[in-house]
């Protein structure tokens, strides 16, 4: 058995996504190799080479991988994916954009959104919201994966691997990158969080979510929100947790306002202690919360924020 | 243009699913069935493009049991032309699914492929990106904003960091995200003009298209609840809890 890795990144950092997706590779054995795609992305490659299991790092490095468009991405995995048993990738956007194009090129079936690798070709999955366990057992010849990345631990960086230069192929001319407009944050990122703040519609508007960053300053939280206070344009898209927005499993997640549909707690209900802050004592969220306070998250907020300088 | 549209029958979003006692799958026998949201989503973009002129002719296909027809119907209402239903009451896993997609494509010659990003049911969020591959045509997969400009298309997508936009040449294949559109509702005489509207009924034999399962499911379980927790009285209860019982903070 031998394991490729997609490595997650933006050409000037390693995603963590990457080392979460490493330890799920190394259930199988620690004959992985690592595939950096991108533009002078050296540095990365010299990060990746010291994640603990890699043996080699492939680095395909060149202005058609600067955007990590699928198009230009699925190729290169495809054909280094013949000399792999296994092929695994973050079940980030990252990832979920591009895995299904390879299987494409590859004639199998991937397995979305890992979070137990039993044995070679066994897997498990959430399906419907989380609300089932799917074990499946995959028949095609090379097993590919997009891992839920919150159900593995990030990989330490103790290792010393070779580099070799990657497959490198033409752009293909189908789609080009035209602008990226990214959320500038000094927080941790949502899905790398110790602590999240999350806020519902009941936050109102945009403005009132300065109460949750106080209250996240304190923690050194990232700050979350259900879809309806995205719909509602209070905070930007990539702020959602749930089923179809971000997974995350914090160490605490704080749902302010949150009624706790079956959609969004999909996307926390793994957290390890979640509190909820709800002024409707039947809140859905209520019976998922460890710790819940039925009350004016206006007059809740600010309080726990002041308690927290005590 | 010509644009073809995926809608997949899904079990209702509001329904609390169940896991079969037998651990064999999904109790679906009187659950109430509903479009895919994501696909009312690409329903809706397709018919704003009708009407804002750029889109001549609306296909929607569905493929799984006979009821799909009613999901058909419910597009027809929103305002599809005209619909294909792949009939089989075999399991189709999003490779077969795109294999006869790109069947249908190869029919039809649309200029444009919208499909969800997501069915809700398997959550596998695949399709629009194998179809793309099979087809060798470019991807705008989580799109919350179109824009033609002559025969290419720019698409701004919810990535995890924000949004990011890309062009592709035409023909594509995009895939919706939750932000694209609100869709409406079907209105009355909408709802009964949909009935004369007509369904083509194919197998996936006629296309050729072997849709054997890659998967085999073992088995299937509901996830471990947790333990239920416990309501406190204000928020300097809350912070001694979070410190001293649960050690968080
Ligand atoms: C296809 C699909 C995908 C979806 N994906 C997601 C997803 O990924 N993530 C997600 O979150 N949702 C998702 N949803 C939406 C989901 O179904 C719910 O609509 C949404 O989560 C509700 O958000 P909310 O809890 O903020 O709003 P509401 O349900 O309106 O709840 C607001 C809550 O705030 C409380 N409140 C109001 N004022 C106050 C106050 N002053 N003090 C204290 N409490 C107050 C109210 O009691 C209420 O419980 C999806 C839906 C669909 C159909
Ligand atoms: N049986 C089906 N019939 C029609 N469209 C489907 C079917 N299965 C999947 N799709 C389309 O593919 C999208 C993504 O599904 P998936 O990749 O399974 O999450 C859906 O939103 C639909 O547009």
């Amino acid at each position: 058995m031998n394991s490729l890795v997609i490595a997650e990144h933006s050409n000037i950092e390693l995603k963590p996504s990457t080392l979460n997706t490493v330890t799920a590779a190394r259930i199988l054995g620690d004959d992985i190799d690592l595939l950096i795609a991108g533009k002078n992305c050296g540095a990365i490659a010299d990060e990746g080479a010291k994640i603990s299991g890699i043996a080699h790092v492939w680095l395909t490095d060149g202005p058609e991988y600067e955007h990590q468009l699928a198009e230009n991405m699925a190729p290169i995995i495809a054909d280094l994916a013949s000399n792999y048993s296994h092929v695994f990738a973050p079940s980030s956007t990252f990832g979920k954009n591009i895995m299904p194009r390879v299987a494409a090129l590859l004639d199998v079936q991937q397995i979305s959104d890992v979070v137990a690798v039993e044995s070679e070709d066994t897997f498990v999955r959430p399906i419907y919201a989380g609300n089932a366990m799917a074990t499946v057992r995959s028949n095609d010849s090379v097993k590919l994966i997009t891992v839920r990345t919150t159900a593995f631990k990030a990989a330490e960086m103790g290792g010393k691997a070779k580099q070799e230069i990657g497959p490198c192929k033409e752009d293909s001319g189908l789609s080009g990158f035209v602008k990226r407009e990214l959320s500038k944050s000094e927080r941790p990122e949502l899905t790398a969080a110790k602590v999240i703040v999350s806020g519902g519609r009941g936050m109102q508007n945009g403005e009132n979510f300065a109460l949750l960053e106080a209250l996240a300053d304190k923690l050194g939280a990232a700050v979350g929100a259900s879809r309806a206070a995205v719909d509602a344009g209070f905070v930007p898209n990539d702020y959602q947790v749930g089923q179809t927005g971000k997974i995350v499993a914090p160490e605490l997640y704080i749902a302010v306002g949150i009624s706790g549909a079956i959609q969004h707690l999909a996307g926390m209900k793994d957290s390890k202690v979640i509190v909820a802050i709800n002024k409707d004592e039947d809140a859905p969220i209520f019976q998922i919360a460890d710790y819940g306070v039925v009350g004016d998250l206006f007059k809740v907020v600010p309080e726990l924020t002041a308690e927290l300088d005590k | 243009m010509k644009v073809l549209v995926a809608v997949k029958r899904v079990i209702d979003y509001n329904v609390k699913i169940r896991v079969r006692a037998d651990g064999s799958g999904i109790e679906t026998n009187n659950v109430k069935m509903s479009m895919n949201p994501f696909d009312e989503i690409a329903i809706e973009e397709t018919i704003r493009l009708k009407e804002a002129g750029k889109v001549d002719e609306i296909v929607a296909v569905s493929m799984g049991a006979q009821q799909c027809q009613e999901t058909l119907r419910t597009a027809f209402a929103m305002g599809a032309d005209r619909g294909i239903h792949v009939l089989t009451e075999s399991t189709l896993e999003p490779l077969a699914v795109s294999k006869l997609l790109r069947a249908i494509v190869q029919e039809e010659n649309p200029d444009l492929v919208i499909l969800g990003k997501q069915a809700i049911d398997d959550d596998s969020n695949q399709c629009a990106q194998i179809l793309a591959g099979l087809l060798g045509w470019g991807q705008g997969t989580f799109a919350s904003k179109l824009d033609f400009i002559g025969r290419k298309v720019e698409v701004t997508r919810e990535v995890d960091g924000g949004l990011e936009t890309l062009w592709l040449a035409l023909p594509a294949v995009i895939s919706t995200d939750l932000r694209l559109n609100e869709p409406r509702y079907a209105s009355l005489p909408n709802i009964m003009k949909a009935k004369k509207k007509t369904i083509h009924q194919k197998k996936p034999e006629d296309y050729g298209v072997d849709i054997s399962p890659r998967l085999e499911t073992l088995k299937v379980e509901t996830p471990p609840t947790r333990a239920t927790g416990i309501k406190v009285a204000n928020a300097a209860e809350l912070a001694i809890k979070l410190r001293d019982e649960a050690g968080v903070i």
